[in-house]
């Protein structure tokens, strides 16, 4: 029997085991729509309030889980708002399928209404792309979509289907199991040997590890091969929650805001071991200067990513888990008492730098700040600090809720604050630094697991999607938005503050907006937090709702992020303390 | 630095919007190339893209890898330039007097191009060969008067029995 595109698209979703699709209905798609309406007990849409929430959405249905994550927008300005989206899951390699509707093939390429060549517009931030013209052709270019999008190192991929290929009919067989991904490359083992050996040879090995980590289900692995040959580790922003905080030998993240031991341990290692991470210019600063001090192994499912930023001194392409698990066999047990001397003398020095910093005299100026906390006239010992709400709502939180975070400040003092225990619980962008992608994320990583999600973000951020609180309030998303609202775009401020001069260009909100009751307006509760006592009754609320809770923290529009290495700097420009 | 010219050949699926996907590749990284060419292959579906660029042994590997990771790329070589042939068409028309129709006649008897069209005032010479005896073509016609002029790029194809193929 024949079926509609649209319904072949419908089924062929369900045929992959997709369970949920975020999207916003238009006029292209709308036949798309009709076949979602007509099985909607197989599967689920929810609707966002703009495509780009849908995205993040799928994006965070995808990040909690490893599954695919699924949108659908229309044809034109549905499609190009999918744009930020979709750039954001592909610079953190999260596996996506973006389904479009676009003008009938007759009317492409006439600038017709709401036309627009988004395969063009995404060819650089998508694994791969299609627009398919014949509907004979759907079904399966919709199952390449899918197994593109999860084999390998995962990304998005887009299927642009003109109105014309949905109402089209052709015959559907639905296959019984979903595609399997690409069989992915697997380490030479001689490969494996040499990287045994230096890692026997050297003394002050230090292990890297990134997002790959994550998508490559290496945490278990990882843990038995850092363990097994006694090395510290450290990580990049993207392979937070692959170890657990509190593990040992984790040192936590490194780079650009990392944790002072953990940058200083890899700068004085004699071996950095890279596992799934690329060396983004936030985690190496000055490249001439990085890795002066040591030999790199590096290993990746991606060959391209071997020696693009930094040229390793071993470079191993292949499965995390598979190489990391055959490294292991292979690897010399080894105790290293030396070494693990000096990693605790940095831990020491790294707690004693903290507790400079957070007593450091640096006067607060909140006189061009709109943040309530002057007006309070609170003094400065019972105000909030980044620290001490990221401390509040951890000691709430279940250690199988997810975080997410916005990007900004917050998103830096989530990450090193954090105490983080399971895989895939801290959702953040990454490669992209995606303000506003924070609601959506939380929204979506919620659907897909049930679980409570926390989203840390800021008055800057939020503000760039929270009309995404419509969506949490429709759907009775237990999300707990917490915001650390300074009344300033505090990043670009704290870089203002140190090396411009403190021209506080545009990064002042002088904005009125009262989050309590434009959270009340969505028809999301909420409160406003000036206190520590004020903070933990408000979250005690939060923990007990069933829908979105909005919390409006303020902090003080001078804190910093702190360590800090310049943008282009090195280790040995570190900040630790602002004077 | 290394400075040499690398020539790569890839195989991709004869589908559209491919070229765009190659060539916007290499505009976004950052690479740039000296020439680029696409046309048919023995088999039906598949496309052959010849890729010239200068640069070092980094960046060669660079530009492989990011090739090999496009889904319609089918199989990528670097051709070794002492072992393959590798081949340009230029298309030249000069400005024909009674003064110079003899001399530019000779050259073009030297290096073997043709005369395609004649009229009283220009003249449309076709060579093939390396680049650099199209570059030496050229610069010799300058002073004659070039009124247009257009080359395709190169193409090459490795000497034996190696061959670029779809597995």
């Amino acid at each position: 029997m024949k079926i509609s595109g649209a319904k072949i698209v419908v089924e062929t979703l369900i045929e992959q085991g997709c369970d949920t699709v975020f999207g916003y209905p238009g006029g292209q798609v709308i036949n798309l729509f009709d076949e979602l309406y007509l099985s909607r007990d197989r599967i689920r849409h929810v609707l966002a309030a703009h495509e780009q929430g849908a995205a993040h959405a799928a994006d965070g249905y995808a990040r909690a889980t490893g599954k695919v994550g699924v949108v659908i927008a229309t044809s034109g300005p549905g499609a190009t708002n999918l744009v930020t989206g979709i750039a954001t899951a592909y610079l953190d390699s999260v596996p996506m399928v973006a389904i479009t509707g676009n003008v009938p093939c007759s009317l492409i390429g006439r600038d017709s209404f709401q036309e627009v060549d988004i395969v063009g517009v995404t060819m650089p931030v998508t694994k791969h792309n299609f627009i398919v013209k014949d509907v004979r052709e759907l079904a399966d270019t919709l199952r390449t979509a899918f197994k593109i999008a999860k084999s390998g190192r995962p990304g998005p991929v887009l299927v642009d289907i003109p109105k014309d290929v949905q109402t089209a009919l052709w015959g559907f067989e639905a296959k019984p199991d979903p595609v399997r991904p690409y069989p992915p490359t697997f380490a030479s083992d001689m490969k494996l040997r040499r990287a045994a050996e230096m890692i026997s040879k050297a003394e002050r090995p230090y292990i890297y590890f990134g997002g790959g980590v994550i998508s490559g289900k290496a945490s278990a692995a990882l843990i038995r091969f850092a363990e097994l040959i006694d090395a510290p580790m450290g990580c990049s922003l993207m392979g937070l929650s692959a170890v657990p905080s509190d593990h040992p030998l984790f040192l936590g993240m490194n780079g650009m805001h990392g944790h002072y031991a953990s940058s200083v341990a890899q700068d004085e290692a004699d071996l950095v071991i890279a596992l799934g991470a690329r060396f983004s210019d936030r985690a190496t600063g000055n490249k001439e200067r990085f890795n002066k001090n040591f030999s790199i192994i590096h290993i990746d499912i991606d060959s391209a990513e071997l020696d693009k930023n930094i040229t390793s001194d071993l470079s191993v392409q292949g499965d995390i888990r598979d190489a990391l698990e055959r490294l292991s066999a292979m690897a010399e047990e080894k105790k290293r008492p030396e070494w693990n001397k000096r990693i605790q003398e940095l831990r020491n020095e790294e707690k004693e730098r903290l507790e400079r910093a957070l007593a450091s005299s640096y006067e607060k100026n909140c006189s061009n700040c709109t943040a309530a906390c002057d007006k309070q006239g609170l003094p400065a010992e019972q105000r909030l600090t980044p620290y001490g709400i990221v401390d509040a709502v951890s000691a709430k939180a279940g250690d199988s809720d997810i975080i997410v975070s916005d990007v900004g400040q917050h998103q830096m003092w989530a990450a090193q604050r954090y105490p983080l225990k399971r895989p895939r619980t801290f959702l953040t962008s990454g490669g992209l630094g995606t303000m506003g992608y924070g609601l959506g994320a939380a929204i979506g990583a919620n659907i897909a697991t049930g679980r409570r999600s926390i989203l840390f973000t800021g008055d800057g951020s939020f503000g760039m999607n929270l009309n995404e609180l419509a969506t949490a309030v429709s759907q009775g998303t237990p999300v707990i938005v917490v915001i650390m609202n300074n009344g300033v775009l505090g990043m670009v401020r704290q870089w203002q503050t140190l090396f411009f001069d403190k021209h506080y260009s545009n990064t002042t909100l002088n904005r009125a907006t009262d989050f309590v009751k434009l959270a009340e307006a969505f028809g999301a509760k909420a409160a406003r937090a000036f206190t520590k006592e004020e903070l933990d009754s408000a979250l005690e609320q939060a923990f007990t709702c069933n829908g979105p809770f909005v919390i409006d923290c303020a902090v003080d529009c001078d804190e910093f992020v702190l360590p800090m290495l310049p943008p282009g700097g090195s280790i040995d420009d570190i900040i630790t303390e602002i004077k | 630095m290394e400075n040499n010219q690398y020539v790569i050949g890839v195989i991709v699926s004869n589908i559209s919007g491919v070229l765009s996907r190659v060539s916007g590749m290499f505009a976004r990284r950052g690479f740039n190339i000296d020439s680029l060419t696409v046309g048919e292959t023995e088999t039906s579906g598949f496309s052959r893209i010849t890729v010239a660029f200068h640069g070092d042994e980094d960046l060669k590997m660079r530009i492989l890898k990011q090739l090999e990771k496009l889904h319609d790329v089918k199989e990528v070589e670097v051709l070794d330039p002492s072992d393959t042939v590798i081949r340009e068409l230029l298309l030249i028309k000069v400005k024909n007097t009674p003064n110079t129709r003899q001399d530019i006649m000779t050259a073009v008897e030297i290096f073997r191009a043709k005369i395609v069209d004649y009229s009283t005032t220009a003249l449309i010479c076709e060579l093939t060969g390396e680049t650099s005896k199209i570059d030496a073509f050229i610069e010799l016609m300058k002073p004659y008067g070039i009124m247009e002029m257009c080359r395709t790029g190169i193409v090459a194809i490795e000497r034996g029995d190696n061959c670029l193929k779809t597995r």
